[in-house]
């Protein structure tokens, strides 16, 4: 029995028919192709499938495409401003060397926007105890967390 | 994951009502723990109840001595709660070191205590700290509800709709986190009410349990001291490949000192 479900990506209007056991990430990779939001394992521990779901961090492999009818979803692809202009996050992850094989990355930036958000002035501590949920085989952190740090003081400054 | 059919609940009535009419139906919070199992086919239910668009299950209150986490609640709502910060930090401690922070934007109460997993914080904080565990058929202890190894005293169409904490002189919760996924290897609740104290263990049993021995030593006199030599027997907690029984033993003598600790600083 498919069911139809609504809901807005990165600010447009998408619906589709979906089973019921379809999973957000795969409405976004197989359904939208918007491939930038990865998967990287079965346990809801790598992180590769943060999405935002009305603005908050969420691991789009442990929910249902019906659990997100209505939401207003932000992806990778949604980040950067139409004339390619990188958002402060991912610009950042560019100048602090925040990224190697890039697969965590997208997952990365998007629970960094997130910490940003909600924790403006995070310090270090705070920050990698923030990414308990995203894993990097590949830097070492050291990039990635100095990459949300320096983007969170960016993003703090436009606000004010 | 096998496929199911999906509904949305709604009201709890209208839940109630889907878990009758279906034939081997679970209930959908969260999903941080359902979904994961049946991604591995743990388990292949025939219908998903989502909770979700219930407006009444969700939110916090604080009536009289008692703070009230309606079912629905995700663990980063109590977490940064300012009522929950001021009636019950332990509380508001405990939520935010649940998992990371996009579990914790989904999570429930509802679905933890549900689960009654060996390993999850929440279900020390209702010993601990003497909930009821209220549901759409009736109140439960928190002391009668967790009965074993994912097992509670739930029965079949029952969902619950809030937790009632009674609201302690002073508590502290305490764990020692899996490094990979943050659950308790042990995490120790200790609260004070009065003359009276309570000691709740998590993540080294089957389930949750008090420490009678504890409770009383701290009731004659409380401090870290009372706690420090009282060592728990091993032979009915768990080893695995993380650590073996008799270091889950002293750990929790350790985290409840620690926690005393903390209380009395
Ligand atoms: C990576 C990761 C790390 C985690 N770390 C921790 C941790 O450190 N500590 C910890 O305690 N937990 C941890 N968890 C588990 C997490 O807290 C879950 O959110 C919680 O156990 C289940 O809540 P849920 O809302 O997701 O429930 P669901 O997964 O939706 O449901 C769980 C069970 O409860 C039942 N249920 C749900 N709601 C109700 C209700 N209202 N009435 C009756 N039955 C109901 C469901 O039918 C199902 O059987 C972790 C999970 C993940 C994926
Ligand atoms: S794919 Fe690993 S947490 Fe979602
Ligand atoms: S850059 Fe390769 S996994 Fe993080």
């Amino acid at each position: 029995m498919d069911i139809d479900v609504k809901m807005t990506v990165n600010g447009k209007a998408v619906s589709g028919k979906v089973e019921a056991r379809t999973l957000l990430v795969q409405f976004i990779r197989e359904h939208l192709r918007l491939t930038g939001t990865h998967v990287g394992c079965d346990t809801t521990q790598c992180g590769c499938c943060v999405v935002h779901v009305d603005g908050v961090a969420m691991k789009s492999c442990t929910m249902l495409a019906v659990q997100a009818e209505g939401k207003a979803i932000t992806t990778i692809e949604g980040l950067a401003s139409a004339d390619g202009t990188l958002h402060p996050m991912q610009q950042a992850f560019r100048d602090h060397h925040g990224l190697q094989c890039g697969f965590c990355t997208p997952g990365m930036v998007m629970m960094g926007v997130d910490i940003a958000n909600r924790l403006p002035g995070a310090d270090e501590k705070t920050v990698r105890h923030q990414l308990e949920g995203n894993i990097c085989r590949c830097t070492g952190y050291q990039g990635i967390v100095e990459a949300i740090m320096d983007a969170s003081a960016v993003m703090n400054a436009a606000r004010s | 994951m096998h496929n199911f059919n999906y509904h949305r609940a709604a009201d709890v009535a209208d839940a109630a009502a889907k878990l009758a009419a279906t034939d081997d139906p679970k209930l959908l919070a969260g999903g941080m723990t359902l979904l994961p199992t049946l991604k591995n086919r743990l388990a292949a239910p025939s219908d998903l109840i989502d909770l979700a668009a219930i407006a009444g299950l969700k939110g916090i209150s604080v009536e009289g001595k008692e703070v009230v986490v309606r079912a629905m609640t995700p663990h980063a709502v109590v977490a940064t709660s300012a009522d929950v910060q001021k009636a019950l930090p332990a509380l508001a401690q405990l939520a935010g070191n649940i998992g990371d922070p996009a579990v914790r934007h989904r999570g429930t109460i509802g679905g933890s205590v549900a689960n009654s997993d060996p390993a999850a914080d929440y279900p020390a904080a209702c010993v601990g700290l003497d909930a009821t565990i209220v549901t759409n058929q009736r109140k439960i202890a928190a002391d009668d509800f967790f009965q074993g190894l994912f097992e509670t005293a739930l029965g079949h169409g029952e969902i619950i709709t809030e937790v009632r904490f009674q609201i302690p002189d002073r508590a502290q919760y305490m764990k020692f986190r899996h490094p990979a996924s943050g659950y308790a290897v042990v995490g120790v609740m200790v609260a004070q009410y009065g003359s009276k104290a309570r000691v709740a263990v998590t993540g080294a049993g089957p389930c949750v349990f008090r420490v009678a021995e504890m409770e009383a030593a701290l009731e004659k006199s409380f401090t870290p001291a009372s706690v420090a030599n009282i060592k728990v027997s091993a032979e009915q907690l768990m080893g695995d490949i993380h650590c073996s029984a008799e270091y889950r033993a002293h750990l929790i003598t350790v985290y409840a000192r620690r926690a005393v600790e903390a209380m009395v600083g």
